[in-house]
């Protein structure tokens, strides 16, 4: 740079001009690449104001405040200026380099593939749910049992007709059943526990009937029993109200039906009210119930003179189909995944 | 189950007219009596009498010669213009006169069969008419039904469905193992009549006229081994008939009800026994008189005795059999007439030339007749009802009725009656007049409670102010004690009375820690892609054979069904694997080639020697010993969890490649059952395991050692017996296991530093055949055993090498460790220390080596 350019650190037009100039400049980069040169060229070590600055130096020294106030003020407009520009630029780029970025979100994300839970499962869960936030407890006990629990305590005697009505599978170990209903763990329970018990026992059992639209070797029930002071039908009324309400519901109905199971007395088979049911809404049968036989109460060491109770039980199956509009049991025994696919894991 | 015509029942009970079948079932479900079916009018459609008014016989081509007819069938149906109608007919047992059945165009006969107009040999037939086959009446099609035959006449143009009771609904019900006397038409318009108020008349109550004179067969009831006390009969009536056309066919209306109610016609004296039984429900049996020697003895059969049934099969006697048995020659009780209640014998049934009968009703045990039953597998209608219990008043009258009916239609003459009586009283007992309230909830009164009973039949006395002394009725054998009365007072006055309360029950514990461990599993396995799924527990020998077990596998001791459904699975798994692996076959073969399922259910696992189950009886609470041997002859049965996984496990997109399942995700998702709960498996190779490869399947067991399952690739030639994918991995654990491995306790936390974490990489030359759990482990204690301290965070195998680099025969294993200690900052000298101290450690373990 040569001297007759150089301006002098009192020239307070030049100073000016060359101020106006470098906002100029810097208003006119359009990106962060002409924002550098023209900080280079009008802010840079070598632009006019730093050179001006750097001549303050050889000043008189009364000379001295002037030219610092005056190149004060102008590196302080510039260093704004170029502030802002930048700013303004880096933001005009990320907008850009953002929009640049953009994926299709539409593409598809099953990278890793869905598992569900069984549907019996899910809803036995459900049910549990329900009896436990009752204050219910849930019980359970063994799938292949002893005939004495599943049939003797439960007052069905080796003679009965009840007895050869379950279509039982027997074993090659005399004296054992696989379960023919959930009911065996209400003795069990009874024979554990101290009194009041109000529990739910969800759980497989086995009948001797060949697989097809409507029948299943292998199902699923929950039984309910509640022993205590002073309970009546009108408890099991509630409780199954309560209980179809929950599962199909707040509109859900029940109708008790005199029926005969040998452990209970009286015994109710249990209807629900089905707007859904084919032909038509009216009443289908959801399950039995009824008041614990004092038979089934003396056999676990219970006084029928002081306690009384009730029991019901139901297919989750038969709940399932209902709910959800299952045409064939096929679909819930057989296995096939695209069926607990349908679920997820709630239900 | 019963099936209830209603004009038979109308016998019994008033109807109101128009009553249909639905209604009926409506009524009588009410009181406990559930709908089987309703059986439709077996004929619909006109179907009219109609009298043969010209007859041309037509030979034709075939041999065959048809009558074309021309049958006037009433101003109503006759053609336009009054002509009668032309019916091609090829019966030849009827002539011009004869009154005959015809089934006109848009009739349906049973088949079902719709009339039309059609063309045939020549003419235009307009209708049919009709034997007793084609309208099912039974099985008679030697010809049309001629009406004078049966004894009926009505003007032509009558509804014939009326006059022969085919256009009837009849309605099929359900009865309940308590309800016997509802095997009868008396017993369900009784019930008809409980519920609706309608008048009932019992006609099976005797009216004193039932007495005998004297004379009559000599009966004998001589049971040396009663079952519970119980003597097999406890009344035997029986009165002779002499002179009867025993074999004639019984009247059209008996016929047609027997039929409705599912039973064939046979012979007047068959049909009148049947007819009386389904009436008033007492099963009776009618013998050849002729072939009798007195006296009948009811007796238990002898060791070894043997009876010829009248289905002609010998059959061998248990001596717990009940029999009827007669003397002749003069030998007491020597020859089996019958199994009580269960099927006569060949020897005294009435035949082709029967005219004399014997006719018995009597009253047997129900458990007698239950165990014959069963034991001969011989289901009859009389041991149906016998084993629900019968009504001891009821032998005489259904007697009287049944000889009436044969002298009636039968001719002959009644002769001397028995009635062998050894009936004990019923006990009565008490009832509270307030337990009706306390148990159902319906606050009945003292005076509903004593007339619902006595509506039922029940003798009601006052015992003291708050009880009574209730006797039940003849018919109701199931009324024992007050809570049987219970439900009569209930289901009388009507279960639609019970309010709806809700019982509140003591504060519960909620789940238990095992049933929410069962849960957090099922969800995790699922939230890691898997599909739950159910299998049924039966297997057979082959399904075990493909899984490879070996000959003594304890896999193979299982647990045996004595009726199985199928005979190719009659065993209960032994393990979840063999029924799941089956149901990933299932997948497989419809398509889901790529899978992960996984199932969580029971197992048997019988014990060798087991004692068997001791035989108690209901009622009485057992013995702790008792219920303890109860407990042990019950086979453990220990709740597993499996999975299969095969196929695409994670699959090849947009995003890039996928990847195959492989014995990994078969560990890991077993690791993953672990965590869940807070338990860390260990796993170690295990070479001998089937179903799994020898060379891919990890061990896996707790802390202190307790096996817990296995994990890893399948054997090939399991993948390829069951049609898997290649490489398919499986996994069977016994949550039970798990679930005792997890420490009750609540987890203790360790604070969080907050001291920055050093990073430190350190890579192993080992031998190959060092398993790397056994050097990570060696990192670790090298790690902790630094000078510094145990400052280890983090330890991460994250790289195997093979190559020149390491050396044949040898790896290295290269581990990521953070670093971090609690009270301060790490230097870099400080874990250069951690460092060294874990390549000593496995140098002096495994002569490890530091990777140049």
């Amino acid at each position: 740079m040569s001297d007759d350019t150089a301006l002098s650190p009192l020239d307070a037009d030049g100073i000016e001009s060359a101020v106006e100039d470098a906002l100029k400049a810097l208003a006119a980069a359009a990106d962060l690449d002409a924002l550098k040169s023209a900080r280079l060229e009008h802010v840079g070590e070598r632009s006019p104001i730093a050179l001006a600055n750097r001549a303050i130096g050889g000043l008189a020294p009364a000379d001295k405040a002037t030219a610092g106030k005056l190149l004060g003020q102008a590196k302080g407009r510039l260093a704004r200026a170029l502030a802002d520009r930048q700013a303004e630029l880096e933001a005009e780029r990320d907008q850009r380099v953002l929009v640049e970025e953009s994926v299709d979100v539409t593409l598809p994300t099953d990278r890793h593939p869905r598992g569900a839970r069984h549907p019996l499962e899910a809803l036995s869960e459900r049910i549990a749910d329900f009896f436990v936030a009752m204050g219910w407890e849930i019980a359970e006990g063994p799938e292949l049992e002893a005939e004495w629990f599943n049939f003797d305590a439960l007052n069905f005697g080796v003679d009965h007709p009840a007895r050869q009505m379950q279509d039982t599978f027997f074993v090659d170990q005399p004296g054992l059943v696989l379960r023919t209903h959930t009911s065996p763990v209400q003795a069990r329970t009874l024979l554990e526990r101290e009194l009041p018990v109000y529990i739910a026992c969800p759980g497989k059992v086995f009948r001797t009937d060949e697989l097809d639209a409507t029948h299943t070797p292998v199902f699923h029930q929950v039984e309910g029993l509640a022993i205590d002071k002073g309970l009546t039908m009108a408890h099991l009324k509630g409780t199954l109200d309560h209980f179809a309400q929950a599962i199909f519901g707040p509109e859900a109905r029940t109708r008790l039906r005199p029926s005969f199971f040998p452990f209970t007395e009286p015994s109710a088979e249990m209807d629900l009210w089905f707007p859904q049911k084919k032909g038509g809404p009216g009443w289908i049968e959801w399950g039995g119930c009824g008041m614990v036989n004092p038979h089934v109460l003396r056999a676990v060491g219970v006084d029928p003179e002081v306690y009384s109770g009730f029991a019901f039980g139901m297919g989750i199956e038969r709940t399932l189909m209902l709910r959800h509009g299952i045409a064939d049991m096929h679909d819930m025994v057989e296995g096939d995944v695209r069926f607990s696919l349908q679920f997820g894991t709630e239900i | 189950m019963p099936r209830i015509p209603l004009t038979w029942l109308a016998e019994h009970v008033e109807l109101p007219a128009g009553l249909t079948a639905e209604q009926l079932a409506a009524d009588l479900v009410r009181v406990g009596l559930e709908e089987e079916a309703i059986h439709a009018a077996a004929v619909t459609g006109p179907l009219v009498v109609g009298e043969v008014v010209e007859l041309t016989p037509e030979p034709q081509k075939n041999g065959k010669t048809i009558n074309w007819c021309r049958v006037d069938v009433g101003p109503e149906h006759n053609e336009p213009g009054g002509d009668p109608r032309g019916i091609v007919c090829g019966a030849h047992n009827f002539v011009v006169g004869d009154r005959v059945v015809v089934a006109l165009p848009g009739a349906v006969l049973p088949g079902p069969f719709a009339i039309a107009s059609r063309k045939t040999y020549g003419h235009v037939s307009d209708g049919m008419i009709c034997s007793a086959r084609e309208l099912g009446l039974g099985e008679d099609h030697t010809g049309i039904i001629v009406l004078s035959e049966l004894g009926l006449d009505a003007p032509v143009g009558t509804d014939a469905r009326e006059l022969l009771g085919l256009g009837e609904e009849v309605l099929e019900i359900n009865v309940t193992p308590d309800r016997g006397y509802c095997f009868s038409m008396r017993g369900v318009a009784r019930e008809y009549g409980l519920s609706t108020g309608a008048v009932f008349t019992d006609h099976g109550l005797p009216s004193g006229d039932e007495r005998p004179a004297g004379g009559g067969f000599a009966v004998e009831i001589d049971d040396v081994a009663p079952i519970h006390g119980v003597p097999g009969a406890d009344r035997f009536v029986a009165q002779v008939v002499r002179g009867v056309r025993a074999n004639d066919p019984s009247p059209a209306w008996m016929q047609r009800r027997l039929q409705q109610a599912g039973m064939r016609p046979i012979s007047l004296a068959v049909d009148v026994t049947n007819y009386v039984m389904l009436d008033l429900g007492q099963p009776l049996h009618a013998y050849d008189l002729a072939h009798l020697s007195e006296p009948i003895v009811v007796r238990r059969a002898n060791a070894g005795e043997r009876i010829r049934t009248l289905d002609d099969v010998d059959r061998a006697l248990d001596p717990e059999d009940l029999l009827i048995t007669d003397s002749p020659g003069g030998v007491r009780g020597a020859r089996p007439i019958g199994l009580a209640a269960v099927m006569g014998g060949g020897d005294s049934e009435v035949s082709a030339t029967t005219t004399d009968l014997l006719v018995e009703a009597a009253h047997f045990d129900p458990i007698t007749v239950a165990r014959a039953a069963r034991r001969h597998k011989l289901p009859s209608e009389a041991a149906k009802r016998f084993e629900r219990g019968a009504d001891p008043a009821l032998p005489p009258v259904a007697v009287a009725r049944t000889v009436a009916l044969l002298v009636e239609h039968g001719g002959g003459v009644a002769g001397p009656l028995t009635d062998l009586d050894r009936r004990v009283p019923v006990p009565s007992f008490e009832l509270a007049l307030d337990l009706p309230a306390r148990l159902v909830g319906v606050p009945f009164t003292a005076d509903e409670v004593r007339a619902t009973l006595v509506s039922i039949g029940c003798e009601v006395a006052d015992a003291g102010a708050d009880a009574v002394t209730v006797t039940a009725p003849s018919w109701r054998p199931d009324l024992v004690a007050g809570v049987d009365l219970v439900e009569e007072v209930a289901r009388l006055r009507g279960y639609d009375a019970i309010p709806s309360t809700l019982p509140v029950a003591p504060a519960g514990a909620g789940l238990t820690a095992g049933q929410r461990a069962r849960r957090s599993v099922a969800r995790a396995l699922a939230e890691a892609g898997l599909v739950e799924v159910l299998s049924y527990p039966f297997v057979g020998t082959d399904q075990l054979d493909a899984l490879g077990l070996p000959v003594d596998d304890a896999r193979r001791r299982a647990v045996k069904l004595v009726n199985p459904l199928s005979d190719e699975q009659p065993y209960l798994r032994t393990n979840l694997l063999v029924t799941l692996l089956d149901t990933a076959r299932r997948n497989v073969s419809r398509g889901e080639n790529d899978l992960a399922i996984f199932e969580l259910g029971l197992v048997t696992r019988p014990v060798e020697g087991a004692p068997a189950a001791p035989r108690l009886p209901g009622g009485v609470r057992p013995s702790d010993e008792e219920l303890a041997a109860i407990d042990a002859a019950v086979p453990p049965q220990p709740r597993r969890v499996a999975g299969v996984l095969a196929g695409v496990r994670e699959p090849a997109g947009w995003w890039g490649p996928g990847r195959r399942a492989d014995h990994t995700d078969a560990i890991a998702a077993a690791r993953l059952v672990a965590d869940v709960v807070g338990v860390e498996l260990t796993a170690s190779a295990d070479a001998d395991h089937a179903p799994w490869h020898p060379g891919r399947c990890a061990r896996l067991t707790t802390a202190d050692g307790t096996l817990v399952g296995h994990a890893g690739e399948l054997h090939p030639n399991v993948v390829t017996a069951l049609g898997l994918p290649a490489r398919a991995a499986a996994f069977e654990l016994d949550l039970d296991v798990v679930l005792a491995a997890a420490s009750p306790d609540p987890v203790q936390a360790v604070p969080v530093s907050t001291f920055p974490v050093n990073k430190e990489d350190v890579a192993l030359v080992v031998a190959s055949s060092v398993p790397a759990a056994d050097v990570l482990d060696v990192v670790r204690v090298g790690a902790a055993a630094s000078p510094v301290g145990d400052v280890v965070e983090e330890v991460r195998l994250f790289d195997v090498y093979t190559g020149p680099q390491v050396g044949e025969e040898h790896k290295s294993l290269a581990f990521s460790l953070r670093l971090r200690a609690a009270d301060r900052t790490l230097t870099a000298q400080e874990s250069a220390t951690v460092r060294e101290s874990i390549v000593a450690e496995a140098h002096r373990r495994f002569g490890a080596s530091l990777r140049a």
